[in-house]
């Protein structure tokens, strides 16, 4: 694997090896592979992919059938206790107490991790301020708005120092200030030097947020490296046309390169002399499309999709 | 604030060591408590249903039923005072399973599960809290039958069986229901599930003796496991011996309590919320 990182050590976060997962007949998970180092991870993929079962089977709350998974080099099967003391989970479905108010929860989370009842006040108290939630912390969840509640669930996976944070599409369902907030949040996480593994289905969120995106698509891992490693897997940028109110009349896709795009500009330059230009990056949606429909059209190609995105 | 501040961050004296099965214990009762306290509508039910039955089984059925057995409205009194502890309580248990249901469908528990202290604290919890909230209805219902005349003679030990016996009952509903919650896919469905169980002491010898029962109904009411734990309250409380009916009712609440722990114990660890 030609990816480093200078925060990489001798423990990966993440080893996974032949990874599968069944409920009952059905498939879930098939033979991954995946490595990770600390930072922040996305886990990307639609529902239905896999992602949370994923998420589940590493924060110990699922067993595995197959494979070998290591978790900050903790087996969540066997080291299963001292992994718990390591990892916070905060899932889709918020685990806040809505009859305890914010304090509450927080006091009550940190008496379980083993705090003592002082310590898991001064951390609660901490945390409550530093989400912007002092003010409603004596008030109880049921009146909290959405953003705020998830704001807590996230604080109260927090109240115990833990050094790797799964959030299960921590932006699911929040208006776009909250979520620009969990974003600045989550990346003041990261700078404390937590790792982070997130699901989204969001390609904004994996690329705003993650240093690297695992693409997982009908419980196969069809793309893996940095937001640029996946938008290079496509190709180059596009030259999109546009009449005066802003429509697109024409895209041509280019290879990317300085040359080819000077080409192609040159060829419209002569032919349509006054038409609006803008070159434009690949998106991850489109991305992500050319991915799952791969996948979804031609099972064949499995694993040739499988192959590391490396740079 | 004028005196030292005290550091940002607060490391943990054994960071990650987690909470043991005592601590979980007392963290969830107290969370359980405060719901029962906090939920006004349910506590006031949970007062209000004691009282309301036990008004209109005395003072409505009371003389008409009374009279078929040769006595009055008092002697209606103390025979159906346990019938009438043990309705209550089997409503107020039944809370137990919209909590649990409550706890098992929503986030909450998958947190715990990934937590490093003993995830089934939380059931204990809610049966801690079931317990203390229908011991507060039996007290009620206590009350409530001696301002209405009712009398006893016995010493501490027959009325500290009678209400352990009581007691012991409380305990065998509210782990019933907390499997029913567990069992059950939503709150809802939990509260329909129970029911049905709260008919069960109306088919007993709690409020009218089995012999006036039609012959087919007779087998199942003298022989569910609420008649030797009410018969046996009512004679403990009379003054007299319980004799077989005290450890049949005993040993129909062993067997439930075995039955719906190990339920449980089987269960737990499989439900996860998706």
């Amino acid at each position: 694997m030609a990816y480093t990182d200078p925060a990489y050590t001798d423990t990966p976060l993440l080893r996974i090896r032949g990874l599968s997962k069944s409920y009952g007949r059905h498939r879930v998970l098939t033979d991954l592979d995946l490595t990770l180092p600390p930072g922040v991870h996305a886990l990307l993929g639609p529902n239905g992919s896999g992602k949370t079962t994923l998420v589940n089977i590493l924060s110990t709350l699922l067993p595995y059938d197959s494979g070998e998974v290591r978790v900050l080099g903790l087996d969540p099967r066997r080291d299963r206790k001292t992994l718990q003391g390591l990892i916070s989970l905060t899932g889709q479905y918020a685990a806040v107490d809505e009859k305890l108010s914010g304090t509450e929860n927080m006091l009550m989370m940190g008496q379980l991790f083993g705090l003592s009842r002082r310590d898991a006040q001064r951390r609660a108290d901490d945390l409550l301020e530093r989400f912007e939630l002092s003010t409603a912390a004596h008030a109880r969840v049921a009146t909290y708005s959405g953003g705020m509640r998830r704001k807590l669930d996230i604080a109260a996976g927090l109240i115990a120092h833990p050094q790797l944070i799964f959030l299960d599409e921590p932006t699911t369902g929040l208006d776009t200030r909250s979520r620009q907030a969990l974003w600045d949040e989550i990346t003041a996480l990261a700078d404390s030097g937590a790792s982070v593994f997130l699901t989204t289905q969001y390609l904004e969120e994996a690329d705003a947020l993650a240093e690297r995106i695992v693409v997982l698509h009908e419980g196969n891992i069809v793309a893996d490296g940095t937001a640029a490693q996946l938008k290079g897997r496509i190709g180059g940028s596009t030259i999109q046309l546009h009449d005066d109110a802003g429509h697109i009349l024409e895209e041509i896709p280019t290879r990317g390169s300085a040359i080819d795009v000077a080409r192609h500009l040159d060829t419209v330059a002569r032919t349509r002399p006054d038409v609006d230009v803008t070159v434009r990056r690949p998106t991850l949606d489109e991305v992500f499309l050319e991915l799952t429909g791969e996948q979804a059209g031609a099972p064949d190609q499995k694993d040739a999709d499988r192959e590391e995105v490396a740079a | 604030m004028t005196t030292t501040t005290p550091p940002r961050e607060v490391q943990a004296a054994s960071p990650g060591n987690g909470a043991g099965a005592l601590t979980g214990l007392r963290v969830f009762t107290g969370r359980s408590l405060k719901h029962s306290f906090r939920d006004t509508e349910s506590l006031l039910m949970a007062i209000l249903l004691p009282v309301m039955l036990m008004l209109i089984f005395v003072f409505i059925f009371g003389e008409s039923i009374a009279a078929g057995q040769g006595g009055d409205r008092s002697d209606y009194l103390a025979y159906v005072l346990p019938a009438v502890a043990l309705t209550a309580a089997g409503f107020g248990a039944s809370y137990t399973a919209v909590v649990v249901s409550n706890d098992m469908t929503t986030g909450f528990m998958n947190r715990l599960r990934t937590m490093p202290f003993p995830a089934v604290t939380v059931l204990l919890g809610h049966t801690a809290a079931s317990m203390v909230r229908n011991l507060l209805a039996t007290g009620v219902v206590l009350a409530i039958a001696f301002g209405l005349g009712f009398r006893t003679e016995v010493g501490i030990a027959e009325f500290a069986g009678a209400v352990g016996l009581i007691a012991l009952w409380i305990l065998v509903i509210t782990v019933v229901f907390a499997v029913l919650g567990m069992v059950a896919g939503s709150a809802e469905a939990a509260s329909g599930y129970g029911f049905v169980l709260l008919f069960l002491p109306y088919v007993s010898s709690g409020f009218a003796p089995v012999e006036t029962m039609p012959g087919w109904l007779q087998g199942f009411a003298g022989h569910q496991p609420m008649t030797p734990i009410i018969d046996a309250s009512r004679v403990l409380l009379s003054g007299g011996n319980p004799g077989d009916e005290w450890w049949i009712g005993l040993l129909w609440c062993g067997g439930f309590i075995a039955v719906a722990v190990w339920l449980a114990a089987v269960l737990f660890p499989r439900k996860i919320a998706r």
